[in-house]
């Protein structure tokens, strides 16, 4: 858990008093909507199809139970009973009024939760791990640094207008759940032959109408140097990047327009002007920064404990959820539970007031009070004791948040798509939606494997389609949605960007398609243990075409 | 356009020159980037102050070697979703620690002047009449920030106080 100093609550509270002004000069025509729009931007409300959004910052995915009775009462107060979790771990509600925004935010505030930099032309809410902290896998816990870089983005006065958004993210363990291959800049704490833990630092990744896999312009950055290196990147983004034209406006076109080569040069020379400078991180700030990060105090417990055998023996349903949705803890006796906010037939990463405020009395009885978001749009209690995974598996069972489908084929995610958003071209919903009925059986998921399906409503790929598994992309024609199908896209540590599979398909035909798809993949794989992705891999689109698009 | 300078609106003492106007030996005059380059040697002659108004798709390391015969440089925010200037504005103060005058000009409205504050610059070209009357307010609506250079070396000793 982070826990807010006087100094954090002042910035957050004395940014709402701005914003609350702002929003007053808008309605009171001072401001023009040109004006006003990036600076309710970087705080994080759209305007979008119908309504209002107001997207909340859930720095590194993490948030504590009383954080997210806030987020529930919000849903009540001013929205419509439920908010929805996004792939950058944020969550965003739908359906707010501009003039009651203020309001909400300052009863956001008071818990610690702001919109600041959600969105606009700035550097977003810094990601991570979800399990970080916990997982076996890591070196340390990544949200130190996620933290550091947090507090020095927020309110920059240089990088506050670049030419386009900018994204980063940061893992630390060998298992890359943070995507950061595709990000603007992705950070992965590693260490060298001497021991030492640093950077890889890897820059232009991105998804959108031009993906890229990132480069890395730096294999080995010592951590005292992290904030001026990023710094360097930053300056020479802002003085070099396109801003002639918003599609290439990003650093991935930057970095692939002067080479990766030339602009790792342009960074080095303009670090070494400022590397030894104020930004020189103190190792005592980042030990004064950890304090900050609350670990529960952990009982001395055994892995596997009695009453979870026993239950697992004699509860066949409880044995199926906690081979999928419970994984290894760094401490003896404990898990880390998955919570799948993809039911069948629901939307994606949706979660109810209800349910959010019973997640929130959950985590403080199992969970330390803390609970996280991942980019797959679930949720993740970090905390839990083995021997209490039973009692906490009915609960979840009891609000719908225990379908056993993690990482399969039914854990779909998805950008809101044209039932909400003004730059989509087709629907996305419907068809995660319906996807979730072709494959509801749950022992036939299982047998599939993991299985990642990401769809998109439209180029901007906010569903990061590219690195799906199964990649589905809205496009439209003549006034109708096609979807065209990407295979063997992947965001982890084996980034790659999915082969377009063949011509797109009409609306009708998505969900029988990807049915093609998947059966094409039984007869295809070497055998059963050999997943779907490896399988493209090992074969490539080709044998897919044939098969999908025979009968078409 | 108010000029707002250290807080105040101030009369704006430079005569902005076209290029091909003869430069007065006396009185502030401000040229552009080429009359400047151009005429390196001239203005080393001149009693009056030397303003420059440079681009922000030029590189700022250009303006360097003319720095100290300049008593001001004008950055600018064609549109003030362009942030360029921002670090021209840092480079120029921060790594040739230029100390004249630094004016932002261009479209200037009242929710930037923090953040052009807080990148060095000292006088506004304010777009709108009302905003400049509100200058002193708009900058001062936050009690500290994270980065370094103003709060952030406290906030890091503070911090560091805390974990002591």
């Amino acid at each position: 858990m982070y826990v807010y100093d006087d100094f954090d609550r002042t910035l957050v509270a004395e940014r709402v008093a701005d914003f609350r002004d702002q929003v007053a000069r808008r309605l009171a025509g001072e401001l023009t909507e040109d004006e006003f729009k990036p600076l309710r931007l970087m705080n994080g409300v759209y305007l979008q199809l119908h309504a209002y959004m107001l997207r909340v910052a859930v720095p590194y995915g993490t948030l504590s139970s009383r954080q997210l009775r806030t987020l529930a009462r919000i849903g009540r107060r001013y929205d419509r009973h439920y908010g929805h979790f996004t792939t950058r771990q944020n969550l965003q509600f739908n359906w707010i009024k501009l003039s009651d925004l203020p309001d909400a935010m300052a009863e956001l505030a008071e818990a610690g939760l702001h919109g600041m930099q959600t969105s606009g032309n700035c550097v977003r809410n810094i990601t991570t791990d979800q399990w970080a902290g916990v997982a076996p896998d890591e070196i340390e816990d990544p949200r130190v640094w996620a933290e550091i870089l947090r507090r020095h983005s927020t309110l920059h006065p240089e990088f506050t207008f670049l030419p386009r958004k900018f994204k980063i993210a940061v893992t630390a363990a060998k298992r890359d759940r943070a995507a950061v291959r595709v990000h603007d800049i992705g950070l992965r704490l590693h260490k060298n032959a001497a021991g030492e833990a640093g950077f890889e630092v890897i820059v232009g990744g991105g998804l959108g109408r031009t993906p890229f896999i990132g480069k890395t312009i730096k294999p080995f950055l010592p951590k005292r140097d992290l904030l001026s290196y990023v710094e360097a990147i930053l300056r020479v983004y802002n003085q070099y990047g396109r801003r002639d034209n918003i599609y290439k406006a990003r650093i991935k076109i930057l970095v692939h327009e002067l080479g990766a080569e030339k602009f790792a040069s342009e960074v080095e020379a303009e670090w070494l002007t400022i590397k030894d400078g104020a930004l020189a991180i103190d190792p005592a700030l980042v030990t004064a920064i950890a304090s900050h990060f609350r670990y529960p105090r952990y009982a001395p417990l055994v892995d596997n404990p009695p009453e979870l055998a026993r239950a697992r023996g004699n509860d066949a349903a409880f044995d199926t959820w906690f081979r999928n949705a419970v994984a290894r803890h760094k401490a003896a006796g404990y898990a880390i539970v998955t919570l799948s906010l993809k039911p069948e037939g629901g939307p994606p990463g949706d979660a109810t007031s209800d349910q959010m405020d019973a997640v929130a009395d959950l985590a403080d009885r199992y969970s330390a009070g803390e609970i996280r978001v991942g980019h797959e749009q679930n949720l993740v209690l970090p905390h839990v004791a083995q021997r209490d995974l039973h009692a906490l598996w009915q609960a979840l069972d009891a609000i719908g948040v225990a379908t056993p489908n993690v990482g399969l084929v039914s854990d779909i995610i998805s950008c809101p798509g044209l039932d909400y958003c003004s730059l989509a071209n087709t629907r996305s919903i419907p068809v995660a939606q319906e996807l979730t009925r072709r494959f509801r059986d749950l022992a036939a998921q299982r047998e599939l494997g993991r299985l990642h399906i990401n769809i998109s409503g439209c180029i901007n790929a906010c569903g990061h389609h590219h690195v799906g598994h199964i990649g589905i992309l809205g496009v439209e024609k003549n006034g109708e949605e096609f979807y065209q199908i990407t295979l063997g896209g992947r965001a982890d540590e084996e980034a790659e960007l999915g082969a377009l599979v063949g011509p797109a398909v009409p609306y009708a035909e998505v969900a029988d398609m990807v049915e093609d798809v998947v059966a094409a993949y039984r007869e295809l794989r070497a055998g059963p243990q050999e997943l779907f992705i490896d399988t493209v891999k090992r074969i490539g689109v080709e044998p897919f075409k044939e098969r999908v698009y025979a009968a078409r | 356009m108010p000029l707002v300078k250290r807080g105040r609106i101030v009369e704006d003492d430079y005569l902005r020159l076209v290029d091909d106007a003869a430069i007065p030996e006396d009185g502030a005059v401000l040229v552009s980037a080429k009359r400047l380059l151009a005429s390196a040697g001239d203005s080393a002659q001149r009693v009056g102050a030397t303003g420059v108004l440079w681009p922000n798709d030029r590189p700022i390391a250009e303006l360097a070697p003319h720095l100290d015969r300049l008593a001001m440089v004008a950055l600018g925010f064609p549109n003030f979703k362009d942030g360029r200037a921002y670090s021209q504005a840092r480079i120029l103060r921060e790594r040739y620690r230029f100390r004249g005058e630094l004016r932002a000009t261009g479209q200037i409205l009242r929710d930037q002047f923090l953040f052009l504050y807080r990148a060095g610059f000292d006088a506004f070209d304010v777009t709108k009449p009302a905003d400049a009357l509100v200058f002193a307010e708009a900058v001062s609506r936050y009690s500290g920030f994270y980065q370094p250079g103003e709060s952030v070396s406290t906030l890091a000793r503070r911090h560091m106080a805390a974990a002591e």
